[in-house]
């Protein structure tokens, strides 16, 4: 804690910085332009009916294709930073646990199926259906920790990484059939919206559940050994 | 005043409270937790500043923008996490270095 005066300035200075905040908000212009007449003048040509997919998977591309590639990089520099070892588990998952989790795992990639699915006509999308995936991927790391140490299995590293390669293979590709980069040919948009969105989808949510294990795994001789998941967030 | 209007202002005032936190505590899990309150005030301030006519539909850029935003968000904080556990593993704590001229 800082000593008094200093806090009492850094409280002054944060109410004016308010005010500023407030005074920038209450002189908007309230009749002014918006970027929304141009995205439903527009959402025809999108692929979906959607207007905030359309704008995250067409108009706004770019966006899309930085932020999972923001994801990928927040992987690295998780793994960068060491390994962790996985445990086996002390006791195993309760027999409670093990049913709960085999009635709501298959529910749970229902409903990452739906949303994707929804995305392109009502509110939904790839980050909601990763966020659903992502969550499933973490009950199961906590159900069955030794799960975790099948994350370095080539198979998942390619799930993490097939959002950034869909996605800007579909960009490239449409520069070479002569468009500009993520600019989809107009028939094609809907179908190829959908094939990105399931890329990213599977890795948003494979890329949650490895973030949420802390480093990468390790396992030493084939067997997994020292301290688990729990006790390392314990230490923070 | 509009109901958008309204929640605009406490999304800046959430902000300026995470910014307090951030600068005021050397704890590094509260200066990440800062990091989101202000990240939920600007989300905030994006998703009403949105829904300012509400005779029509709400403007879906800035809903787009929020999207996204969670999502960086969520890896910045797992990275920053990661982080804070590895200075507690190096320093065995996870405070910053009070500066000793104050």
């Amino acid at each position: 804690m800082r000593p008094f005066p200093a806090k009492l300035i850094i409280i002054l200075l944060l109410m004016a910085l308010t005010g500023l905040f407030a005074w920038a908000i209450l002189s908007l212009p309230l009749n002014g332009t918006s970027l929304r007449t141009q995205v439903f003048a527009n959402i025809g040509h999108s692929g979906v009916s959607n207007p905030v997919t359309a704008v995250l998977l067409n108009f706004r591309g770019y966006d899309t294709l930085l932020e999972i590639t923001v994801l990928f990089l927040a992987v690295l520099g998780v793994w960068s930073l060491g390994t962790i070892h996985i445990p086996d588990l002390l006791q195993p998952a309760g027999l409670f646990l093990m049913a709960l989790l085999r009635i709501l795992l298959p529910a749970m990639m229902l409903t990452a199926g739906y949303l994707l699915w929804a995305g392109a006509h009502a509110p939904g999308g790839a980050f909601q259906a990763g966020a659903v995936l992502g969550g499933a991927g973490i009950l199961l790391l906590l159900t069955e920790v030794r799960f975790a140490s099948t994350i370095d299995w080539w198979p998942l590293r390619t799930l993490l990484s097939a959002g950034i390669l869909v996605f800007s293979g579909v960009g490239l590709g449409s520069m070479a059939l002569g468009g500009r980069l993520l600019e989809y040919p107009r028939d094609w948009a809907g179908i190829l919206i959908l094939i990105i969105e399931s890329a990213a989808t599977l890795s948003i949510g494979v890329t949650l559940m490895v973030l949420f294990v802390g480093g990468k795994p390790s396992k030493a001789d084939g067997t997994v050994s020292m301290k688990s998941t729990g006790q390392r967030e314990d230490k923070t | 005043m509009s109901v958008s209007i309204l929640y605009s202002l406490v999304g800046s005032v959430l902000f300026s409270l995470g910014f307090y936190s951030l600068i005021a505590y050397a704890h590094l899990l509260r200066k990440i937790l800062a990091i989101n309150i202000m990240g939920s005030g600007v989300f905030l301030i994006l998703v009403s500043l949105a829904y300012r006519w509400p005779e029509t539909s709400p403007d879906p850029v800035p809903h787009a923008m929020v999207l996204t935003g969670l999502v960086v968000a969520v890896s910045a904080t797992a990275l920053a996490l990661a982080l804070a556990c590895r200075v507690q593993e190096t320093t065995s704590s996870a405070q910053l270095p009070e500066d000793e001229s104050d």
